[in-house]
């Protein structure tokens, strides 16, 4: 699913550095990324999505080379192939559920919104426990809520990578469990892996391989 | 399509803020739309009365107090002018001269005692009633009517000039037996009766019980007229005939007299006989005292235009710097999207999307309130001329 080969990457010259000699990650696989605060752990999951190019070496995601596509094929590839769990959600205060869900087929052309588009949310919603939510806006919702909406949001397009940074940081302990397994449930419908960054060490054994950033630092990120 | 779906819902979200801003914009473009379209609207009204009427005669003074009192029939009173003046005119064969006689009100509305020829020279219609026909007779303009909710069959009573004056002008009871229909001009705003029942009220002519009755001449008792004469204040035809004028017409006033020259050579004949300044009347053309007056307004307009243009520029500063702090607001809104997919100029346009729906909201609310401002403009400068008369 990714294969990273001698990867580095610098923020200005002399600033943190991050090099990732090698890293795979198979479909359907669930990894979580550890590592202290300003150890790159955003920046990689940045560098898959396309978001940063690399300096040196080669990042490949379901068989796309994304360091050698165009910024435009690469937003494409984005919104077609990832999706993203925020910490915060990055939900859009003025939207419903239903609208936040369905938000990525509003702001690009590589994705169109169809009734198909529009079933699964319904089904995202139900699995989520939602159903009966979507026309509320985030502010009518909780922060466990707020969270499977952002859920829903990042596999109504079926891609093929799920990025998480922290989407589970804001929860209390039980919601963090419980939306996890949400997570990696409706993943495996649509057959995405996971890739996601925690601080919480007490959900470690939910993922299948844990992968410390601490090795891969060189200097300071924010 | 999307990014106005988009920029919809954040408006519709926004809802209180979006209408202040819908607001602040609205006016921004309505106030100045409306006003450019009120003043030449009361350009086109002010000069419109003064172009249709070619010359004006009155005593010599000021222009515009002539012009004021004869088109508008404002409360200015230039001196009155003489009767003979006006049938020197007749004599000369060189124009029609219209008397019109401003000098009373009533119910806060101007008495224009006037000849027939005024209502032909006017172009005005009646909307009820019949024209003026006998001495005492009052036709009412369509605002007069509306205010005072008189119509055919009332009847109205001129304002007492002094109530101490025991020689001064008397009220006069008048009939109403027409109402004309509206002009949007000042017509509608005055009540017109014949120039006699105007010398009427003024107490130049008037009616009372016969002083010598039949039983006196029998009698052979001397005739004694004092106080206890009864002085008529309502013309009916029991008493019309007791009616009757002192001293000769031609001494009589007029406010002023409204000319209309045969041609453009009786015109310029005529205003050669006026020129002497030390004439005591002078015969003048109401259109360039009007577009005098308006020129000064506009002069006044551009200071008006001034004052709109450095407000307009600090609503839009403030406008301006709403949106940039929304939008700074919104960052993470645009980073989100960046990293679900969208083009930077896809944000751009989300923006400029809402900033652009905003603007055409404004934009038709001001278009509607002027389009209502431009349909009622003839009637609203029409009355606010009124009103400043």
């Amino acid at each position: 699913m990714i294969q990273i080969e001698n990867l580095t990457f610098e923020y200005g010259a002399g600033g943190f550095r991050l090099r990732i000699p090698e890293f795979a990650l198979g479909y359907r696989d669930r990894v979580a990324i550890v590592g202290p605060s300003g150890s790159g752990k955003t920046t990689l999951l940045n560098l898959i999505a396309g978001l940063l190019t690399a300096d040196t070496g080669r990042i490949a995601v379901a068989g796309t080379e994304v360091s050698a596509l165009s910024d435009a094929a690469r937003r494409r590839f984005r919104a077609a192939q990832i999706g993203f769990v925020f910490q915060d959600f990055a939900l859009l205060d003025y939207l419903s559920a239903r609208q936040n869900i369905l938000y990525p087929y509003r702001i690009t052309p590589a994705l169109t919104l169809d009734d198909a588009a529009r079933d699964r949310t319904e089904t995202l919603a139900a699995a989520c426990g939602i159903a009966d939510k979507l026309e509320r806006h985030p502010s009518a919702l909780s922060q466990g809520e707020q969270q499977r909406v952002a859920i829903c949001r990042a596999l109504v397009t079926q891609p093929k990578l799920i990025l998480s940074d922290e989407a589970t940081g804001n929860l209390d302990p039980e919601s963090k469990a419980r939306i996890l397994d949400l997570l990696f449930a409706q993943a495996s419908e649509v057959g995405a892996a996971v890739l996601a960054v925690t601080h919480d060490h007490e959900l470690l054994p939910r993922f299948e391989r844990v992968l410390d950033f601490a090795q891969f630092r060189e200097g300071t990120a924010t | 399509m999307n990014a106005l779906y988009l920029a919809f819902a954040y408006l519709r979200y926004h809802w209180a803020r979006s209408l202040v801003l819908i607001l602040v914009a609205g006016l921004i473009i309505f106030v100045p739309v409306a006003t450019r379209i009120l003043l030449s609207t009361s350009e086109r009204a002010l000069v419109a009365r003064g172009q249709a009427t070619p010359l004006l005669l009155g005593s010599r003074g000021s222009r515009l107090d002539l012009t004021m009192a004869a088109l508008y029939f404002s409360d200015e009173r230039p001196d009155p002018v003489p009767m003979r003046e006006v049938e020197a005119v007749w004599d000369s064969g060189l124009a029609i001269p219209i008397p019109v006689h401003t000098a009373f009100s009533s119910g806060g509305f101007r008495i224009v005692g006037t000849t027939l020829d005024y209502f032909d020279f006017r172009d005005l219609t009646l909307r009820d009633g019949r024209g003026l026909s006998v001495l005492g007779d009052a036709v009412i303009g369509a605002d007069v009517a509306e205010a005072l909710g008189k119509t055919v069959g009332d009847t109205l009573v001129s304002a007492p000039e002094n109530l101490f004056d025991l020689d001064g002008v008397y009220p006069l009871e008048m009939p109403i037996v027409g109402v004309l229909a509206p002009t949007n001009s000042p017509d509608d705003r005055a009540i017109f009766v014949d120039i006699k029942t105007a010398w009427v009220i003024q107490g130049i002519g008037h009616g009372h019980e016969d002083v010598v009755t039949a039983s006196d001449i029998a009698s052979g008792s001397a005739a004694l007229a004092n106080a206890a004469v009864v002085q008529y204040q309502r013309i009916t035809p029991d008493n019309i005939e007791s009616f009757h004028f002192h001293g000769s017409q031609d001494d009589y006033p007029a406010s002023a007299v409204i000319v209309v020259p045969n041609d453009t050579r009786s015109a310029t004949i005529l205003k050669g006989r006026y020129l002497d300044s030390a004439a005591p009347a002078q015969l003048i053309e109401p259109a360039a005292v009007i577009q005098g007056l308006v020129d000064r307004i506009f002069r006044i307009k551009s200071l008006l235009d001034v004052v709109t243009a450095i407000i307009a520029v600090a609503a839009c500063a403030a406008v301006g710097l709403a949106l940039f702090l929304s939008y700074r607001l919104r960052a993470r809104e645009i980073s989100t999207a960046v990293k679900l997919g969208a083009r930077r100029g896809m944000v751009l346009r989300l923006l400029a999307a809402e900033t652009v729906t905003l603007l055409l909201i404004s934009g038709g609310i001001a278009a509607s309130g002027a389009l209502v401002v431009s349909r009622n403009a003839g009637a609203w400068v029409g009355w606010l001329l009124a009103l400043g008369a």
